[in-house]
């Protein structure tokens, strides 16, 4: 086998399959939680709280009912007396003695937690790749001690500057707002978005832009037109990392937002049914709220690959 | 096309010195190669003619005009880099096109010089294939074809030969200096390798720690070196030394090397001390009469020559001769110079002594 001569060590069948096993039966694990609450989404709330608990039920979308609307108990005449159910959320809210009273606050939230991730990852890939070209290209006077610099403000745990940002942001008038969160979050992931890119860039010849500068172009032109479309690999990579802290996010969201600009993770918690916590409307808001990181990361999963092993291969 | 006219030039990185007073001519149209070990500043030398590197001080006219701190996108030249620099993620065509893209040409007319290039490097058939697929030769190619599409003032070559194999070099060395005679572009081409210089060369300057060493047409570097670092870096095997003392007065014919007359060309200047006498090994005969001895050491088989490796009291000797002389390890010979082909140096500094033999040598350049 000519592919096998030229890897160090030839693995096995069987040390393969001992490998993918060990991978499987991990990732069985790892996922158990993940599955539990997305079956949880499918359970009526009487279901979800059953002991022992249930793994074969009859599936339902009450949840996700609940989820996205407000309800308000109402006595049975007054419930009898109205029209028609017009769906099946209706219906079912109407059989627990409620009617639909609107749309709940879950949606919007979602939308903040899109705007503010997508917003601030944007941020944060946009100003670390301009200044990690600058400091893979130019010689930047401290350029190590402005390096470490950058990284020292990741060393800090969050919640020990939460008090101090949360003061200073509401002199400044930013608490609860969209854009607090944004500059918030690209504040964090700027450090590791230089970092990494960084790394990238510096694989990227010089000769490349050198020659499109003899050729007739521009510093900026030749960053743009030959440096970017091959550092995308990298930028693919930086920009998911960030988005998955900006989308997880909960101390700061938790502090710092509690109206409009509230993002879904302390959102989520936050649904009260019915006497309790109503379980599956909080595992179908939390199911969805995977959905975009999860869709994001599949398209992505090659260059998120390499950013893993980002340094491991290299030299 | 335009003449490069590099004068005063230098080069610091802090306190080491990359390139020192340099200056040098090369004419429209001229193919001028600079040689020398890695390190001695030919590279540089060439980053700064490109606008990549700027000159500490000094002045660079392109076409007489002094470019020496302008943009390197407003000097309107050419660059073909080591490993080619070709744009991964474009095609051979848009490669190609990409300095005419800069120039705001119209569309229609930039495909039809891509495809007009093509023609003359012979790679039309590639122009919609990716670049990261192309062999070496190809991609070699294309570097050039991106070059020269643009008609530029001139060209610049960073050992552009540098990764491709030797079978490979040589066709290229040929298909380069082709093409310099159909289009006749000033072009300064660097290279650590002396067969690609002295195959390709107008002119060459041979470098050394940030110095040019010697200017000069091929044959004027390799038959008279104007320094023993020349002598010993050009050819292969390179130049004899044997070292001597004694006081060389202006017209004398003969020195003596280790006790054997020998005889020189006229020397021009007088010098006393120490002094090294350089003959190329095709220049050293085997002669019995000849007082100057030494035992052969070793014989290396070419095919239709041999070099002979002798040794004698002043250190080994190379000669070229002819395949077919029988000669066998340990015997002693005696060894003559083709006395016309001789250069003497000064042993202190490397310097070559004026002699008759240069002399005519630079009547002759002067006149072609």
């Amino acid at each position: 086998m000519s592919a096998a001569a030229h890897s160090v060590v030839v693995p096995s069948t069987t040390a393969k399959r001992v490998a993918a096993t060990l991978v499987i039966v991990y990732a069985l694990i790892s996922m158990i939680p993940l599955l539990w609450i997305f079956a949880t989404s499918f359970k009526t709330p009487p279901d979800s709280i059953a002991y022992p608990p249930k793994i074969v039920f009859t599936p339902s979308i009450e949840g996700y009912c609940n989820l996205f609307t407000t309800r308000t108990r109402q006595t049975r005449e007054y419930i009898d007396a109205l029209p028609a159910p017009t769906g099946f959320c209706d219906e079912t809210t109407r059989k627990r003695n409620m009617v639909i009273a609107g749309p709940s606050n879950f949606l919007p939230r979602f939308v903040n937690s899109l705007v503010i991730a997508f917003g601030s990852t944007f941020c944060a890939v946009f100003l670390g790749t301009l200044a990690a070209y600058g400091f893979s290209r130019f010689r930047v006077p401290l350029a190590d001690d402005l390096l470490f610099f950058i990284l020292s403000t990741r060393m800090m745990p969050p919640i020990a500057v939460a008090i101090p940002i949360y003061l200073m942001y509401r002199e400044l008038g930013l608490s609860d707002t969209a854009l607090g969160m944004i500059l918030l979050y690209t504040a964090v992931n700027v450090s590791l978005a230089v970092w990494l890119l960084k790394g990238f860039i510096d694989e990227i010849p010089r000769e490349y832009e050198e020659a499109a500068m003899i050729d007739g172009y521009t510093r900026l032109q030749a960053f743009r037109k030959v440096v970017l479309p091959q550092a995308t690999t990298g930028i693919a990579a930086t920009a998911i990392f960030c988005l998955i802290f900006a989308w997880n996010e909960y101390a700061f969201a938790a502090l710092l937002t509690s109206g409009t600009a509230q993002t879904a993770p302390p959102f989520i918690p936050t649904i009260i049914g019915e006497g309790g916590q109503d379980w599956p409307a909080v595992a179908a808001g939390t199911t969805i709220f995977l959905v975009p990181i999860l869709v994001f990361t599949i398209l992505l999963r090659k260059q998120l690959l390499r950013g893993i092993t980002f340094g491991a291969v290299r030299k | 096309m335009a003449e490069i006219r590099v004068q005063n030039l230098q080069k610091a990185f802090g306190a080491f010195v990359a390139v020192k007073n340099s200056n040098f001519v090369v004419e429209d149209g001229e193919f001028f190669v600079m040689l020398g070990p890695s390190g001695c500043g030919k590279t540089t030398t060439l980053r700064m003619i490109a606008g990549l590197e700027l000159p500490t001080s000094g002045q660079i006219l392109l076409g007489g005009e002094d470019v020496a701190f302008r943009r390197a996108r407003e000097r309107d030249i050419a660059f073909v880099f080591q490993l080619f620099a070709l744009y991964p993620h474009m095609n051979v065509r848009k490669n190609m096109g990409f300095p005419l893209l800069a120039q705001g040409m119209p569309k229609a007319e930039i495909r039809a010089r891509v495809e007009e290039t093509a023609r003359l490097l012979r790679i039309d058939h590639l122009l919609d294939r990716s670049v990261s697929g192309l062999a070496g030769g190809d991609r070699q190619r294309v570097a050039l074809g991106r070059a020269i599409v643009r008609r530029p003032k001139c060209f610049l070559m960073d050992e552009p030969l540098g990764t491709l194999d030797a079978e490979f070099r040589d066709l290229m060395v040929n298909e380069l200096r082709e093409l310099h005679n159909r289009i006749h572009a000033t072009t300064v081409y660097v290279t650590h390798d002396q067969h690609e210089a002295m195959a390709m060369a107008d002119k060459i300057a041979v470098m050394n720690h940030g110095v040019i060493e010697q200017f000069g047409t091929p044959r004027d570097i390799y038959d008279h070196p104007a320094t023993m670092f020349v002598a010993d870096f050009i050819g292969s095997p390179p130049m004899n030394f044997l070292a001597f003392e004694g006081t060389l007065a202006p017209g004398d014919r003969s020195v003596t090397v280790q006790g054997a007359p020998v005889a020189v060309p006229e020397l021009r200047e007088g010098a006393t001390g120490g002094h090294v006498l350089g003959a190329r090994p095709e220049h050293v005969r085997f002669d019995d009469a000849s007082r100057l001895r030494g035992a052969v050491y070793g014989t290396e088989y070419l095919g239709t020559q041999q070099i002979v490796t002798v040794e004698t009291a002043g250190g080994m000797v190379k000669a070229r001769i002819p395949a077919d002389v029988r000669i066998s390890t340990g015997e002693t010979v005696g060894l003559a110079f083709d006395a016309a082909r001789l250069s003497l140096f000064e042993a202190a500094g490397g310097r070559a002594l004026a002699t008759a033999a240069r002399e005519i040598a630079a009547r002759e350049a002067g006149h072609g």
